[in-house]
């Protein structure tokens, strides 16, 4: 499939605009809020969170016997926020570490939610077929109505955030101080919290269990490595979410047997390994790059050093020494005598080199200033 | 009980028993969630295997998927020694990944690949008796019993020979290191044994519920003591007695047994949680309780000491002064009269003798702030508790 004709698909296909969108609309919000969750260390609860969701499902579905996804969700709501406290709680009354508790959150209600399935599925009565497509997520099974459902959370996450946007960061950054400026951060966290759970759970439908707490992470990962505002990132977080579920609902859509979920998680992935390679500032690339240069530096001015203790000794500075000599230095080659010409602090001359003035006082005040390359 | 039952329940312990001796260090060492990435990021080595062996049963299934658990782990300190992302978020970002390629690489190849997902993640225990092991034409039991059996041996052996080993490096990474044990080896042989076991486990129980019996156990009997040793034999102890009551509860909800094992431990970690002696929800909530009120005793007798004049050892007015609640301050005045610490006379405080002794020990523990004072403090009062 071409791309215009995909763009072409994009606009006449029912299902498939609406899935588009959909993806779209969740990767946003989930960039937008795993900001939060990346910088409150709470990377994994996305994952705690959306497997503890499991259980909620399968009671709601237990109690009203209906499959309509909206009370589906809102046993998974509850449920996850039941877990997410009480992994709040385990880290604060015992001597539990967080990476336990979330551990044991996540595997034990995951672990309830499939006695209750399985439970389910051996009902007579039932009609739960389709109720394990929040373990993996089709988003082929998005409608309007869900799409509906997300744009309107997404806007209400909006809103809260933009009212609430320097308790959110104050928050974030240091939460001891927050509390002496006055502010409730108990509620603050727990807004916070409950968006994200809220994220999550709508995420289940379509990515499923396993995969969302990458839909958390990844865009926000990514999005850290190019900034170091807080606005800045969360933007471009929901932007690489977006695009992530955009391109990957169209690879997946252009080839058959590809479910939707994992192409979003890897597209996502991919984002976040460029990003760790091609950041100006904090990436791999260019951080090898500067520690390169700098060690260049630091060679060349340790041989100018070496030629000043050399040309200390002498009357006139600019007295012409043999290269040879620097022969039992380690850190002289060809190249960094070019490279000491070209900055003027030394003379070539064939078989011998010079001190020039300029070399001479920069050797001579070297230890004194601040390193120049910043 | 027929034969295959007594099968399940015997493979089911010994996966209990197996999982819970690492997941032991995995809490110790504050690595509970590797066992989850390790667990989700096996499903492309498994894949991968299965393509080069075309058989589900290969040994070389088993290793390969290991060694994809290695690398995972492998990943995710390389991630984090970058330093572009916390720890945490490394996990999150490994996992989900490969496991991604693990699940495209079987939907692409549905139709040669007898290997689905739900069972990669959910496991069947009750299909595992029927895939027997013969040896020269002769049935010896249940293929899985003998592999997790051969898994539970190894791992059993080497906790025996590596214990002292294992030990101080779980403990003092520094001290183990000083002493010449390699913490890289012991840590790289520990997710090796880690990733063995889940991929053993997991065809019985799925991988997140290998999660469940990794970690469940451990942190369970953490919350009882902090003896290593005994640490170890409780976390096998719980693993065996949810896998045998998880199965027969699955057995009689007519239920995913994988399912009812970790609901089991579940429970059994929610009744400690909140039941355990000295560690658990109840017995901390109850003894932040009395140190709150304990301090606040402190505070009372210490503003006793400091004023003199009648008007403002007036039982009303300390209300006001110290700004407590009546019921709380009650509580208070009656522990300092039931200790002998004070006494009223016409509603007016003042300190006994022995709230005098006491007020200036506690001021020179205030002062000097070293602990050993208080330590023998509340003893050479015999104060009742709040």
């Amino acid at each position: 499939m071409s791309i215009t004709e995909y763009f072409n698909m994009l606009f006449t296909d029912y299902t498939l605009g609406t899935i588009t969108l959909g993806t779209a609309v969740l990767g946003a919000i989930c960039g937008m809020l795993g900001s939060f969750a990346v910088l409150r260390k709470q990377s994994l609860l996305g994952d705690a969170i959306s497997h503890a969701a499991l259980p909620g499902i399968a009671v709601a579905f237990l109690i009203t016997g209906a499959k309509d996804s909206n009370i589906l969700l809102l046993g998974a709501l509850v449920s996850g926020l039941i877990g997410t406290f009480w992994i709040h709680g385990m880290t604060k009354k015992t001597h539990l570490k967080s990476d336990t508790a979330l551990g044991l959150v996540l595997s034990l209600f995951f672990g309830f939610g499939m006695l209750l399935l399985t439970f389910i599925q051996k009902q007579p009565n039932a009609n739960q077929a389709g109720l394990d497509k929040y373990l993996f997520g089709q988003a082929a099974t998005l409608v309007q109505s869900d799409v509906i459902l997300m744009i309107v959370v997404t806007a209400l996450a909006l809103i809260v955030m933009l009212l609430f946007w320097k308790e959110f960061k104050i928050l974030l950054f240091d939460a001891d101080y927050t509390k002496t400026l006055g502010f409730n951060t108990k509620f603050i966290d727990i807004t916070i919290t409950f968006f994200i759970v809220l994220a999550i759970v709508l995420g289940l439908q379509t990515v499923g269990v396993v995969l969302m707490s990458a839909m958390l992470l990844a865009p926000a990962a990514a999005a850290r490595q190019w900034t170091n505002r807080l606005s800045v990132m969360v933007f471009l977080a929901a932007i690489f979410g977006a695009f992530s579920g955009v391109f990957g609902t169209a690879i997946s859509a252009s080839q058959n047997n590809l479910s939707t979920g994992p192409v979003i998680v890897l597209v996502a992935s991919v984002f976040v390994l460029f990003s760790f390679v091609f950041s100006p500032s904090r990436g791999i690339l260019f951080r090898q790059l500067r520690f390169r240069r700098n060690r260049r530096d630091l060679k060349l001015k340790k041989t100018l050093q070496f030629m000043f203790g050399i040309a200390e000794t002498h009357e006139n500075i600019s007295h012409p020494h043999a290269i040879k000599i620097l022969n039992n230095f380690q850190g002289f080659a060809k190249t960094s005598l070019r490279a000491l010409e070209e900055k003027e602090w030394i003379t070539l001359d064939k078989q011998s080199w010079a001190l020039t003035k300029k070399g001479f006082e920069e050797a001579q005040t070297m230890f004194d200033k601040k390193d120049d390359n910043e | 009980m027929s034969n295959p039952q007594i099968e399940i329940q015997l493979i089911a312990v010994v996966v209990a028993v197996a999982c819970a001796i690492p997941g032991v260090f995995l809490v110790l060492r504050k690595m509970s969630l590797i066992s989850d990435a390790i667990s989700h990021s096996i499903l492309p080595g498994l894949v991968l295997g299965f393509f080069i062996t075309q058989d589900l049963n290969s040994p070389l299934l088993i290793i390969l998927a290991a060694f994809t658990g290695i690398i995972t782990v492998v990943l995710v300190e390389w991630i984090q020694k970058t330093g572009l992302v916390k720890e945490d978020t490394a996990i999150g970002l490994v996992f989900p990944a490969l496991f991604s390629v693990g699940v495209i690489l079987i939907a692409k190849n549905a139709n040669d690949v007898h290997l689905d997902v739900d069972a990669v993640l959910l496991g069947e225990l009750a299909f595992a008796p029927f895939d027997r092991l013969m040896v020269s034409g002769m049935d010896v039991g249940p293929k899985s019993l003998w592999m997790m059996g051969l898994i539970l041996v190894i791992t059993v052996t080497l906790l025996l020979l590596f214990f002292k080993e294992l030990k101080i490096s779980t403990f003092d990474v520094g001290l183990s290191s000083a002493l010449g044990f390699s913490p890289a080896i012991l840590h790289y042989g520990l997710m090796s044994i880690s990733s063995v076991t889940v991929v053993g486990a997991f065809e019985a129980v799925g991988a997140i519920l290998v999660v469940a019996l990794m970690i469940a156990p451990a942190a369970t009997s953490y919350l009882l003591t902090s003896n290593l040793k005994k640490m170890l034999v409780l976390s096998v102890l719980f693993g065996v007695f949810s896998a045998i009551t998880g199965y027969w509860v699955a057995h009689w909800l007519d239920a995913s047994i994988a399912g009812s094992i970790s609901t089991m431990l579940g429970l059994v970690f929610l009744i400690v949680y909140l039941f355990a002696p000295s560690k658990g929800l109840i017995a901390v909530v109850y003894r932040q309780k009395q140190q709150q009120i304990e301090v606040s005793l402190l505070t009372f007798l210490l503003h006793l000491n400091n004023h003199t004049e009648e008007n403002e050892r007036h039982l009303n007015h300390l209300r006001e002064h110290i700004n407590w609640q009546k019921i709380k301050a009650k509580s208070v005045v009656d522990l300092a009269v039931r200790n002998n610490l004070i006494v009223i006379n016409n509603q007016v405080v003042s300190l006994t003798e022995k709230g005098n002794d006491f007020t200036s020990i506690a001021l020179d523990y205030i002062i000097t702030n070293k602990d050993e004072k208080i330590e023998h403090l509340k003893d050479d009062f015999f104060l009742f508790r709040g």
